[in-house]
């Protein structure tokens, strides 16, 4: 999803279609966002634009609730995104071990996109899944109990 | 490893053996297998029973009924009654003027431990959580039905009177809350409830709402009805997908079977219900920075007063309650208060669910009452430390408090963790061995206050950065001692002025880790050498 390319009309077009199923006032805002985030892989300049227009809301207001959620993006992603908890449940049960196996494996810092655009690496808080903690999380699949030799082949299952 | 139905200790210190204890042990002994109990039934000696002038002691677990004292003569009484048909001996109770210590303890919560207490998870992996039938064959809806026959304020007497406290983390008394909801000017009115579950180690909400969604609906239309609201949401992490999409279909649900809509049961009552997700931030679990969110904008808390309870969401008065806090209301409507303050401690009354984890043989999620300590908590429902002595725990996620093992026989609610100057929090239990470092934890558990906040006041934003600097340099042996005293002032400046509860909690494990483990951090600082063998030391 998020590796393709959307052109300006087409994100006119679907920001429109989010917009009319959602509604316009302030409090549809971040429902807006996250669907826009889902459908487009992250929220686009154009996209901004458009919601701006549609809701009749400053850009600079949009970009400022845009950019203070986690889970709201307005970069674009690798195809995965690879989240690892670095929340204490997590680092005590070993998660020291498998973050540095983890930037190992994928030869990349926290934040970083690797240059093939296939991973996006983050560190992330507490996912909720404690109880299984090391976690990571690829894309919205969770894996825990994690140890630092499986990471090849949790990563070796994605394409 | 075989499984055992009770458990029977009897007292073995020198004075109950004086008092014939030894023989009492065989008698029990030749009973249970004359009655074909010895597999199901475990026989022990226990030593470690504090003074007490009813020796001998037997105690029968799970239903931790303390008997003395004990003759031989009547121990086939007790097999008879106790093991063999399941009825407690009432008559041959130990008094309680005549217990001390641990055992009194143990006694005066009347039997509710060590077997779980369920009141907030009953339904919890019992019932189907997609269909509303299985819900309404568990009494499902019964509550909403009793309130619906109450005044408002009978409802808020009831909860005012069972003495529940918020169990979000700041135990406020939750039926204060609702009159000041009651009493607030205006007609339009919201309930809410705060399933942001972000602390971390805790997930009791979650299994809650993926558990028995509608427990949370059922709820919440008691918290409508008693405070004047005709509207609510439920804020739900925006990463709880499953629990959300059982949320969306048991809302689906209750609006066909007429248990939301208009005039419910021909009450007048009116009620919409709706599902927000947040989209990642954890102080949107602050309630003024929930309602922010809800509004469409930067989850930034607001500044108080005004209060949600006056002004909240929209402006209006708004009712937010926690999902473990709701899901007590409905067994307190249907049992009365009386009952529910059988529960727990005077000032803490009911139960509390727990996420247990760490270095522990056993973790997951309890639900005990309020009181227990931790020591309970690590033997018996944890199964003992994994390898290694018990040295802290970590209480509430990153908000609570770090316990050193001085405070393990500290009784674990509300007034006897703030006498003791620590928080109970939100409900995670962190336990920590001897190889964890006190450096390293704060290390982590400073760097999510950092990674969390808001950014809106300066003490947060700038604290919690110069917090972690400064532990990252003592953890690489760069520390200085004048350190300490920075961490000190961080510490104060954090809990004094910031705006919300997340910069507040973030000097906590600085101060924890100052009060209690000091000479750890120095040895850091001072000799260059981490005593848990954690933190690479660079110079």
């Amino acid at each position: 999803m998020a590796e393709q390319k959307f052109a300006e009309n087409e994100v006119v077009e679907l920001v429109t279609k989010i917009v009319t199923s959602i509604g316009t006032t302030r409090g549809d805002l971040i429902p807006i966002l996250q669907k826009v985030t889902n459908e487009l892989g992250y929220i686009s300049q154009e996209a901004i634009q458009q919601i701006s227009v549609l809701l009749k809301l400053p850009t600079k207001e949009i970009t400022s609730v845009a950019t203070f959620y986690r889970m709201l993006s307005t970069k674009p992603h690798g195809r995965h995104i690879v989240q690892f908890c670095e929340s204490a449940p997590c680092h005590i049960a070993g998660g020291r071990e498998v973050f540095s196996a983890l930037k190992e494996a994928l030869n990349l810092e926290p934040g970083e996109t690797s240059a093939d655009n296939k991973w996006t690496f983050y560190t992330t808080s507490c996912l909720g899944v404690c109880g299984v903690g090391p976690v990571i999380l690829i894309d919205t699949e969770i894996h825990g109990n994690v140890t630092p030799d499986q990471i090849p082949s949790i990563l070796g299952r994605y394409e | 490893m075989k499984t055992v139905r009770s458990m029977v200790l009897v007292s073995s210190d020198p004075e109950s053996q004086k008092r014939g204890s030894t023989e009492i042990y065989a008698a029990f002994e030749q009973l249970l297998s004359q009655y074909g109990l010895s597999e199901e039934v475990q026989l022990t000696y226990a030593t470690d029973i504090g003074n007490s002038t009813a020796v001998p002691l037997v105690m029968i677990y799970p239903e931790a009924v303390i008997y003395g004292p004990l003759l031989v003569s009547e121990v086939p009484h007790i097999v008879e009654e106790h093991l063999y048909k399941g009825r407690i001996v009432d008559e041959k109770l130990a008094p309680r003027y005549a217990l001390s210590g641990r055992i009194a303890w143990l006694q005066a919560r009347k039997g509710t431990l060590p077997a779980e207490n369920r009141v907030v998870l009953k339904n919890v992996g019992l019932i189907d959580p997609e269909s509303i039938e299985d819900y309404i064959a568990q009494d499902g809806y019964q509550a909403l039905g009793v309130a619906l026959t109450q005044t408002p304020e009978e409802v808020i007497k009831t909860i005012m009177d069972s003495g529940l406290q918020g169990r979000g983390g700041a135990g406020f008394p939750t039926g204060l809350k609702w009159s000041f909801v009651r009493k607030a000017a205006g007609t339009k009115k919201y309930v809410i409830c705060n399933a942001d579950e972000s602390e971390p180690g805790t997930f009791k909400d979650r299994v809650l709402l993926e558990g028995d969604p509608h427990r949370t609906i059922e709820s919440m239309l008691i918290a409508a009805y008693a405070v004047g609201a005709d509207e609510g949401y439920i804020y739900i992490r925006g990463e709880y997908q499953l629990a959300l999409q059982r949320l969306e279909a048991a809302i689906k649900q209750a609006e066909e079977y007429g248990f939301l809509g208009k005039n419910i049961f021909g009450s007048g009552l009116n009620f919409h219900l709706h599902v927000h997700a947040g989209a990642g931030a954890y102080v949107c679990g602050e309630e003024t920075a929930l309602i922010e969110s809800l509004e469409g904008k930067r989850g930034e808390p607001r500044s108080r007063p005004p209060y949600p309870t006056n002004e909240g969401l929209w402006g209006k008065p708004t009712l937010i309650n926690n999902v473990e806090t709701l899901a007590n209301i409905p067994p307190i409507i249907i049992h009365g208060a009386e009952w529910y303050r059988k529960m727990g401690t005077p000032s803490s009354p009911g139960t509390k669910v727990y996420t247990i984890l760490g270095n522990v043989n056993d973790k997951g999620l309890i639900e005990v009452p309020m009181g227990i300590t931790l020591r309970e908590i690590i033997t018996i429902y944890a199964k003992g430390m994994k390898d290694g002595n018990f040295k802290m725990a970590q209480t509430g996620g990153s908000g609570g408090s770090i316990i050193p093992s001085s405070l393990q026989d500290t009784p674990m609610d509300f007034e006897s963790f703030k006498k003791a100057g620590v928080a109970l929090g939100s409900g995670a239990l962190l336990i920590c061995n001897e190889n964890v470092c006190i450096v390293d934890l704060a290390k982590v558990l400073i760097n999510f206050f950092r990674v969390e906040s808001c950014g809106k006041c300066t003490p947060c934003r700038i604290g919690t950065k110069r917090a972690l600097d400064i532990l990252t340099n003592i953890s690489n042996g760069q520390g200085k001692m004048e350190d300490l005293d920075e961490l000190e002032n961080l510490s104060h400046d954090l809990i004094a002025l910031s705006n919300c509860g997340l910069g507040q909690t973030a000097g906590t494990p600085l101060k924890d880790m100052l009060n209690y483990f000091r000479a750890e951090v120095e040895a850091h600082i001072k000799l260059g050498i981490c005593p848990s063998g954690i933190c690479q030391m660079y110079n």
